[in-house]
């Protein structure tokens, strides 16, 4: 199925979230942060990105076109598993890690008396 | 040829350069807030200009298709044609962002200022060293396709050409995401 048509309809489509990605972006920084609320704009752009993704995946890499011992699609999901683990793994730990750190730190200096005050008279 | 081995071998190629860009993704995750006082992505952002990079570059990608629906009708001259484009499309980009860069650096927000920038640096740079050494390959297809013809050999090149084309936009999708929409959100 690799026609004009697909690409054509790919590339709309590819052409569309963009500008739908952007314009939102732009309302929303337009509107003080209001609208679309601030909470909802990362599931948007995250939403709008993988879509994207799949469109791409489909129109223009035609992934699952192939005969059947589909090995491109099951090397592709192996690699999604991988940047799933290093991607989600990484900011899990180090989210962890900065929220562990959060105590107030004592200061050095203070403590250990580096920086004593000048003596009176 | 859809079971070729070529194509899967560089298929497998594809997807190991994927979590090496994920690997780059996680990092500028974690580091993009330390930014040590230097300004960030928020502070630079031009969102019509990465607009336009992010619509040449998927135009760019459309054309690589459009190349290789031509070669595979033996269409030699409108593969050619689209083929120049695609490339004339690449390099537009490639000098937008490579002035981005130039821009960053005279300003004095190199990418050794702050971590935050080194991750940038890395992230965007290594998709646009991606993009300057595939347009580099499709020169050489080019000449291939020019002085031998459309064998079936330049067909192969050029659909793995294809895939990794199509492959660098969908990488830049997700910068475009996550590092200069999400930075103008100022996250």
């Amino acid at each position: 199925m690799k026609t004009l048509r697909t690409y054509s309809i790919g590339f709309g489509i590819s052409l569309l979230l963009t500008l739908g990605a952007f314009g939102l972006l732009q309302e929303h920084l337009n509107n003080q942060h209001t609208f679309p609320p601030h909470s909802a704009m990362v599931p948007i752009l995250v939403a709008l990105a993988l879509a994207q993704l799949l469109v791409q995946l489909i129109f223009f890499l035609h992934l699952g076109d192939e005969d059947k011992p589909r090995w491109n699609l099951t090397l592709f999901a192996f690699a999604l598993i991988i940047v799933a683990i290093l991607v989600g793994g990484t900011l899990w730990i180090m989210h962890t890690l900065a929220h562990s750190q959060m105590q107030e730190q004592p200061d050095v200096r203070v403590e250990e008396n580096i920086f004593p005050q000048p003596p009176d008279e | 040829m859809p079971n070729d081995k070529v194509t899967f071998g560089f298929w497998v190629y594809l997807m190991s350069d994927c979590v090496l860009f994920a690997g780059l993704f996680a990092t500028y995750a974690v580091l993009q807030g330390a930014t040590f006082g230097a300004p960030s992505v928020q502070d630079f952002v031009s969102l019509p200009f990465v607009l336009v990079e992010t619509l040449l570059l998927l135009t760019s990608s459309f054309m690589a298709g459009l190349a290789l629906l031509a070669a595979r009708h033996h269409k030699k001259v409108l593969a050619l044609g689209a083929l120049a484009l695609t490339l004339l499309l690449g390099l537009t980009f490639l000098g937008m962002e490579l002035h981005e860069f130039g821009r960053l650096i005279a300003e004095g927000s190199g990418p050794s200022t702050s971590a935050s920038l080194s991750a940038f640096f890395v992230l965007v740079g290594t998709h646009g060293l991606h993009v300057a050494l595939g347009s580099l390959w499709m020169l050489v297809i080019m000449l291939h396709v020019a002085l031998r013809g459309l064998s079936e050999g330049t067909l192969r090149k050029l659909a793995c050409f294809g895939l990794f084309w199509h492959f660098l936009d969908i990488i830049w999708i997700f910068i475009f995401t996550f590092v200069y929409l999400f930075g103008a959100l100022a996250l």
